[in-house]
């Protein structure tokens, strides 16, 4: 396949940053997309260039680090599909595809596609968590969870912090995230305890973040790549309420 | 957002009831008694204050939202493939949300002022109030306008009744599909309802007759 792509230059981040144009010839279509950019960056170094700075771990769809915005999609045109795990199949040779980073106040560009993400650690270390004793875990057959609270809360842990939530929405939210975040542990016995807390402080830090607030375009469900559902966000919204009538 | 746009549903509820009544043919008579009950009920002066209050607190919401929304993201995508994730109207909320406010004062200026405030309309040697309805929307800019206000009025409700839902916790993944049918049901029976004033009453005007004595 031949393709040209337009990608997303930007220094550092105070730098202003603009697109690049870069002719990609014989690129296979079995190769993942970050492949094609590895490719793309061995011959940008072979001429003396700046490869381009992407962000990228596993390469198996579950660590969350690839980040790209692909012709106006995050993580491309796949549903259900991280950016690492999706293949160059899913474009047609002479395609112009353009990469932008992550667009958000909360995930400033540090250089290239390359994106700061630290304020869902900032979120996740204000309340997605549970407190316990170090020591054996007990017996799992001590603490019944209904199946279907079990499954749900399974589903809710599915997210990979990817960030594609927030790049999707159109106000930046990051509400799936933090909604998933809450459920996986409002669901189960064991995050009982700091429920009340996990709900208002980790709202308290998402707004703190300066993410957008949720309008329920549902942009997020659809670009998810683990496919966390928007029955998330209604349970935030309800642990949300409940927690301040408590507290 | 989802309190206030909630109870701005309920209110479109009452208001097609009443002016469903424009077209019993009796000569605007049970619309004009029950405009004038409105008027000296207790209670309903109150739910006046809520309703006037939920207008204002739903719309500088929305503009606080949105000018926040629209910080949240100062570098704006070169390619922005939203469209293909989420409706046109669940993103323009914010636009057919002020088309409608427009409309809103323009009838307030219409009916509200009138017969409530200036007193030009429904007293004692006055035009009534069901006459004041017909001649307004006998008049094609005006008709238009409460058409095209309406037609937005029910895509702005399409999305925002079961965002209503959403916003307050009460979706899963039982009631989600039923809200939603609700909201498109809930949507087309107010579009409907309201646009069929401006067309009917328009369309009887240009034909001559009489609408509102049909009956008589």
């Amino acid at each position: 396949m031949n393709l040209t792509l337009k990608v997303w230059r930007q220094k550092n981040a105070s730098d202003k940053g603009s697109f690049a144009t870069y002719q990609v010839n014989d690129i296979s279509e079995e190769m993942s997309f970050l492949e094609m950019f590895d490719v793309l960056n061995e011959r940008l170094i072979a001429k003396g260039e700046e490869p381009i700075a992407f962000d990228h771990d596993c390469r198996e769809g579950i660590c969350g680090m690839c980040s790209m915005h692909i012709n106006g999609r995050a993580h491309g045109p796949w549903s259900g599909t991280t950016t690492c795990q999706l293949h160059m199949r899913a474009f047609k040779d002479g395609d112009t595809i353009t990469v932008e980073p992550w667009r958000a106040k909360a995930f400033p560009v540090i250089k290239d596609l390359v994106v700061d993400r630290s304020a869902f650690d900032k979120i996740q270390s204000a309340g997605g968590f549970v407190s316990v004793n170090t020591g054996n875990a007990q017996d799992a057959n001590c603490i019944p969870i209904p199946k279907d609270d079990a499954d749900a809360s399974f589903a809710a842990a599915a997210c990979i912090g990817c960030g594609a939530c927030v790049a999707a929405c159109k106000n930046s939210s990051a509400m799936l995230f933090v909604s998933a975040k809450v459920s996986q542990f409002a669901l189960l016995p064991q995050g009982q305890v700091e429920r009340v807390d996990r709900a208002l402080n980790m709202v308290k830090e998402m707004d703190a973040a300066g993410f957008g607030n949720c309008t329920n375009t549902g942009s997020c469900e659809a670009e998810c790549p683990k496919e966390i559902s928007l029955d998330n966000i209604a349970r935030l919204n309800r642990e949300y309420l409940m927690a301040n009538l408590k507290k | 957002m989802a309190a206030t746009g909630l109870f701005l549903c309920v209110f479109l509820v009452e208001h097609l009831y009443t002016n469903l009544h424009l077209y019993w043919g009796d000569g605007g008579k049970e619309f004009n008694e029950m405009s004038h009950s409105m008027v000296h009920s207790i209670f309903i002066r109150i739910v006046e204050v809520v309703l006037f209050a939920s207008i204002i607190i739903h719309v500088v919401q929305a503009t606080v939202l949105t000018k926040k929304n629209s910080d949240a993201r100062p570098v704006k995508y070169a390619i922005d493939g939203a469209s293909m994730t989420s409706s046109w109207i669940s993103r323009n909320m914010g636009l057919t949300g002020s088309v409608i406010f427009f409309f809103i004062v323009v009838h307030l200026y219409n009916f509200f002022l009138p017969y409530r405030i200036t007193g030009e309309v429904g007293h004692d040697g006055q035009m009534t109030v069901a006459e004041k309805c017909a001649e307004a929307l006998g008049n094609p800019v005006y008709a238009g306008l409460y058409l095209v206000a309406v037609i937005i009025m029910a895509y702005h409700i399409s999305h925002g009744f079961a965002s209503g839902f959403q916003t307050l916790g009460l979706n899963n993944k039982k009631y989600t599909p039923i809200w939603k049918m609700v909201s498109n049901g809930f949507a087309i029976l107010m579009g409907l309802g309201f646009a069929s004033f401006p067309v009917i009453f328009y369309v009887a005007k240009v034909m001559g007759k009489d609408l509102l004595h049909w009956n008589m």
